[in-house]
């Protein structure tokens, strides 16, 4: 891909910085809390909060969106050994995995009535994934879940969000010791949608955590997806793709807070743009606390801009705070579709059209490849070609 | 019998908001069978006229006409001059990540042959190929041109000539970079379509250092931006001997 030729407007900013003051908690306007009223009305300016078009939040920023019972259908599909529960909001294992970062996940927090919690038994290991599908009936909702593996535990999450609506939650994931869990979240919202959600992983003592978010759909979508170690010997892999179209927003940040010794991550987030006013955000915040010796660590956000005005802003921010450590990298590449890939593809007989799909295929090949859910690897290519077919 | 017909072709690039001349006024004739050598300086233009035949969106053309069997080759887009039996091997082939090899291949049988090659003839088809060129058969599972030597990209576009049989094949310094051994396995390759003769062959090339491997009908001096002088294979032994300087100081250079 050019590298060079980075779309105008476009930003790809990026900082390594040594032992400095943490811009990673300077960068938020408050401390994180559970409780909504600590946190300002954002007005826009604030560093979290200065890519998102806050008058398409819908409310879900300021107090005015109201929630309706049941504004969203949830249905968990669980193989047996799995226990699927709704408790209240005072449940001792909401918020155990981390605590809300701005107002609208404390908004959310602060909302919720009922939150499901699906707790995988230590040792038990399974062969089918958990499906929990979130529809939008389109209405606004807040929501709330938790999955807790035991330790040794093995499964694979999958979450998938269609439907229409206005959608704030919060999900937390409890990995125990020596246990792995995989987690798919697919956006695949209708136009409408507006989503912001905050994802917090606890990684165990030599667990692994794999999260995989897909975003197509939506009108505006803000994820927050977000690790902290339990202990040492964990690891952590978070992938992502997006698609943004027209006019959509699709907005990721990132943190993997090393906070504790000899613990891996491994950040890859992938984008293709295409048409007017289209603009995906990516921040990626690696620290690596004083106690975090032994940590390794990359991140990687690369875009792929199929059209003239879409916009791409894109930051890593790595942060060192001890010299003891194995490895720490990132990269950060927004290119223009290459004219000379085209150019190869076309001079060996193949039509434009199809040697744009096989070049947007090949971006996004070696990401879809670690997914390891097939029919989710399977849904997604076929997704992409939609995508480019309407673009065509 | 295929004739690709050059006549008078002019062509300009655009750069520093300025337009530059350089073809000016090409004139040739390759028909199936032939064999066409090129030779001229870096920089008089041997990649431009390569590139302009196919079809490559930087350069213009500003006059003049090029046509097979006929056609209006520069009234084709790049794909469908390919399909008409264009093939340019490239002096710097591109990199394509995440589309292996195999699927390119393919891809652009399908797409020259007008249907999908029959699945086992096709396998067998590219290993027989791949292994004349001393190519290991796990190269067909790597991405297109990523993280190949010099020496495997060359080879991966003679491949491609094999497999895709043009009518007018363009090579561009195919031998440049390689050493002995790979030169002589891509020459073998490029021999052996010549053999067949159903392929007129452009060979372009800054050294004389082929020309023992391929054997040209024709030698063609270029400079300056069109043929300087055009001749049998004796004027490639008056250009080892003698070197470009005749063409670049008689003013025909820029
Ligand atoms: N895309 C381009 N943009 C600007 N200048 C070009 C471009 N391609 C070729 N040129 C210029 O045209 C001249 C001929 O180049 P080229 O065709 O590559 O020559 P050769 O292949 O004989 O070495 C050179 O002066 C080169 O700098
Ligand atoms: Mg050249």
């Amino acid at each position: 891909m050019a590298e060079a030729s980075i779309p105008v407007g476009s930003t790809t900013a990026g900082s390594i910085a040594v032992a400095a003051e943490s811009t990673v908690a300077t960068r938020m306007s408050a401390p994180p809390s559970f409780d909504v009223a600590d946190f300002p009305v954002p007005h826009g300016r604030e560093e979290e909060w200065r890519f998102t078009p806050l008058e398409r939040l819908r409310g879900l920023h300021d107090g005015t969106a109201i929630a309706v019972r049941d504004g969203v259908r949830v249905e968990v599909e669980a193989p047996e050994g799995v226990t699927v529960e709704t408790v209240g909001a005072g449940d001792a294992r909401l918020g155990k995995a981390g605590t809300p970062v701005d107002r609208v996940a404390a908004q959310a927090y602060s909302a919720v009535e009922k939150a499901s919690v699906i707790t995988v038994p230590k040792e038990t290991v399974l062969t089918e994934p958990i499906r929990i599908s979130v529809q939008g009936t389109g209405e606004t909702a807040y929501g709330h879940q938790v999955i807790e593996l035991g330790a040794f535990a093995e499964a694979v999450v999958v979450i998938d969000h269609t439907g229409t609506g206005v959608l704030a939650a919060n999900v937390d994931y409890l990995i125990g010791d020596g246990a792995k869990l995989t987690v798919v979240s697919i956006q695949d919202w209708d136009e409408k949608a507006v989503h912001v959600g905050q994802h917090n992983a606890l990684v165990g003592r030599d667990a692994s955590f794999k999260s995989v978010i897909v975003t197509f759909g939506g009108d505006l979508v803000r994820l927050h997806p977000r690790v902290t170690y339990a202990a040492t010997g964990g690891e952590a892999q978070l992938f992502g793709l997006y698609f943004t179209d027209r006019a959509q927003h699709h907005e990721h940040r990132l943190l993997v807070d090393h906070n504790k010794p000899h613990n891996t991550s491994n950040v890859a987030y992938k984008g293709a743009l295409q048409g007017e006013a289209a603009h995906a955000v990516w921040i990626g915040d690696v620290l690596i606390r004083a106690a975090a010796e032994g940590t390794d660590t990359y991140e990687l956000n690369r875009n792929l801009v199929l059209t003239d005005g879409a916009r791409v802003d894109s930051v890593p921010n790595l942060e060192i705070e001890t010299g003891e450590i194995a490895g720490a990298g990132h990269a950060s590449a927004t290119g223009r579709f290459d004219d000379e890939q085209l150019f190869y593809l076309m001079a060996r007989g193949i039509p434009a059209a199809e040697a744009r799909r096989l070049v947007v295929r090949g971006f996004f090949a070696e990401l879809v490849q670690q997914i390891g859910v097939p029919d989710v690897q399977e849904r997604l290519i076929d997704k992409i070609e939609a995508e480019l077919e309407a673009s065509l | 019998m295929a004739t690709l017909e050059i006549r008078d072709l002019h062509v300009s690039v655009e750069a520093d908001n300025a337009t530059k001349e350089i073809l000016k006024g090409v004139d040739l004739t390759v028909k199936q069978g032939e064999t066409h050598a090129i030779m001229g300086p870096n920089g008089s233009g041997k990649s431009t006229l390569a590139y302009s035949l196919a079809g490559h969106p930087k350069y213009t053309i500003t006059s003049g006409t090029v046509t097979l069997d006929g056609e209006d080759v520069l009234e084709m887009s790049v794909d469908e001059r390919a399909r008409a039996g264009v093939f340019l091997a490239m002096q710097y082939p591109v990199e394509v990540p995440g589309v292996s090899v195999s699927n390119f291949l393919r891809t652009s049988a399908t797409a020259i042959r007008g249907e999908a090659p029959k699945l086992r003839t096709w396998v067998k088809e590219v290993k027989e190929s791949m292994e004349r060129l001393n190519m290991d058969p796990s190269f067909a599972e790597r991405n297109v041109n990523e993280g190949f030597s010099g020496g495997e990209k060359k080879r991966h576009e003679i491949l491609q000539l094999e497999l895709l049989k043009p009518k007018i094949a363009i090579l561009d310094e195919t031998d440049s970079g390689l050493d002995v051994d790979a030169l002589r396995i891509v020459s073998e390759g490029v021999n052996r379509v010549r053999e067949s003769g159903d392929t007129g062959t452009l060979l372009i090339t800054h050294y004389t250092r082929i020309l023992r491997y391929i054997k040209p009908d024709h030698v063609h001096v270029f400079a300056g931006g069109r043929i300087a002088e055009s001749g049998g294979p004796e004027l490639a032994d008056k250009l080892e001997a003698e070197g470009y300087e005749a063409y670049t100081k008689g003013g025909t250079a820029q």
